[in-house]
């Protein structure tokens, strides 16, 4: 038996059920846009402890630097100069990566076994060895997070440290956040220091103030604290209401075990005909040619 | 053996359903998939601190090996050390980049002169850095030494030399670096940590 830190809650293509009576605690990255200041340690370290470094790439006139997220680069600080309801200019800034759901589009969407796995912990893993290149984790992602690899044509995104977390430690980027904008902790104390933190700042003006952990993907294991809550498209983009996208859904949720069972009943209706009517006699001088 | 193409076709067919039916999940594959293995469970952990700025960041260093005989030690991953009161283990991004300077080519490794007149570094042991760094320091305190101010009052002071101190220096290699320094005579000592 393979050697296993992390228990499988969930796995791509598979029909056979994963363990499931371990329960561990369920964690969580809490991002306090509030407290961030754009320094990019986390992405520095996140570079560090994954062994990735990627190619120096061009200003695309923002300080985001890669400009996008690549199989290089797990996490990439996004900025946005934005001019608020109130008429005020400001500087938002935005650490873009995986978002762990609790409903993941991307293992929903995978055709190839065991690419992509949920940990029981929440985490969101690919497992490169698995992986076909085809692509379809991308366009599940509600969030346009995986991206495949030039080099080995697999994709790649943030692990949120599993290696790390398997023996009890932080991610590396919440360890490396100078303003402790980025905590990391269990899911219901995450969740418990958002609500001081939220409290904290509609006490400060930022009447919108509030938590990102959308439904529509069942939760996230990385959450937000936004001050402008009621408008997350300000930050870079996030998506307001993100959702699985429908044609996943119908494909892999309906269609497939659809497919499975006509493809039973195909070779059933075969056998049965066998057995009843007997094999079809080739003629003779067909055989002969 | 003798196939003939109705023959064929059925083995096709059979080959072509019975791998269909993998393909769609049928097959019982191993539900066991592992967290990448962590790279640190055996490495030596060094404790230093950052060298970029003044405020001196703890730092935990992760080498490969025990420290045995026959292996030979290289720095894997570096990441802020929880235990240093400065910085209870973050790093900015400089910090946390530090294994790319460590491990850069255009590093210093040894010390180098460049002789006056001259354009070009030279390479030299840390022996003669030491005794011509000495040799300068004589050679200026001896010409430059003040022994009575302008009242007459005996002084003991060298003030054409200044002095830089590290910032990861601690209270007793500050004090010591003091001491030295003021029995010398050096007047104008400063440190980076106040920059």
């Amino acid at each position: 038996m393979k050697e296993q830190s992390l228990n499988i809650e969930r796995r791509s293509a598979t029909t056979t059920p994963s363990p499931g009576v371990r329960h561990t605690v369920e964690v969580a990255k809490l991002i306090d846009i509030s407290k961030c200041i754009g320094c990019k340690a986390c992405q520095a370290a996140c570079m560090e402890w994954n062994d990735i470094r990627d190619k120096i790439g061009t200003c695309e006139g923002t300080y985001a630097n890669p400009a996008d997220l690549s199989a290089g680069s797990w996490t990439v600080m996004r900025y946005a100069e934005v001019e608020t309801k109130d008429g005020r200019l400001e500087w938002l800034m935005r650490k873009d990566g995986c978002m762990h759901c609790a409903d993941p589009g991307c293992l929903k969407s995978c055709p190839a076994p065991g690419a992509i796995v949920q940990h029981s912990n929440g985490i969101v893993n690919f497992q490169q060895e698995n992986c076909t290149g085809c692509g379809y984790c991308i366009t599940g992602c509600p969030f346009n997070i995986p991206r495949l690899s030039p080099d080995d044509h697999k994709a790649y995104k943030c692990t949120l440290c599993s290696d790390r977390i398997a023996t009890g430690m932080e991610p590396a980027c919440a360890k490396a956040c100078p303003t402790g904008a980025i905590m990391f902790g269990s899911k219901k104390a995450m969740l418990h220091h958002a609500e001081g933190r939220i409290t904290d700042l509609k006490e400060r003006g930022y009447r919108q103030a509030g938590l990102y952990n959308p439904a529509g993907v069942g939760g996230t294991h990385v959450m937000y604290v936004l001050p402008h809550a009621d408008t997350p498209e300000l930050y870079s983009g996030l998506a307001k209401d993100p959702q699985l996208s429908t044609l996943v859904l119908f494909w892999k949720g309906i269609a497939k075990p659809l497919m499975g069972y006509s493809l039973g009943l195909a070779v059933l209706t075969g056998i049965f005909h066998y057995v009843t009517v007997g094999p079809n006699e080739a003629d003779e001088d067909e055989t002969e040619e | 053996m003798q196939v003939t193409r109705r023959q064929f076709c059925k083995i096709c067919a059979a080959g072509l359903g019975g791998s269909s039916l993998g393909v769609m999940g049928y097959s019982p594959d191993e539900v066991l998939a592992q967290a990448h293995a962590f790279k640190l469970s055996r490495a030596t952990e060094t404790r230093s601190n950052c060298p970029y700025c003044s405020v001196s960041c703890g730092v935990l260093i992760y080498s490969l090996g025990d420290n045995a005989k026959n292996a030979k030690s290289e720095i894997i991953h570096l990441e802020g050390d929880p235990d240093n009161p400065v910085n209870r283990g973050t790093l900015c991004p400089k910090g946390a980049g530090l294994l790319d300077m460590i491990q850069s080519p255009n590093r210093l490794n040894y010390p180098e002169v460049r002789e006056p007149g001259s354009n070009e570094w030279k390479r030299i042991s840390w022996d003669q850095a030491f005794t011509r760094i000495a040799a300068h320091m004589k050679a200026d305190r001896d010409t430059n030494f003040v022994t009575e101010n302008s009242t007459g009052l005996k002084v003991n002071r060298w003030p054409t030399v200044g002095f830089l101190a590290s910032s990861s220096a601690f209270n007793e290699v500050g004090y010591i670096s003091h001491k030295i320094l003021r029995g010398l005579g050096v007047v104008t000592i400063d440190t980076q940590a106040r920059i």
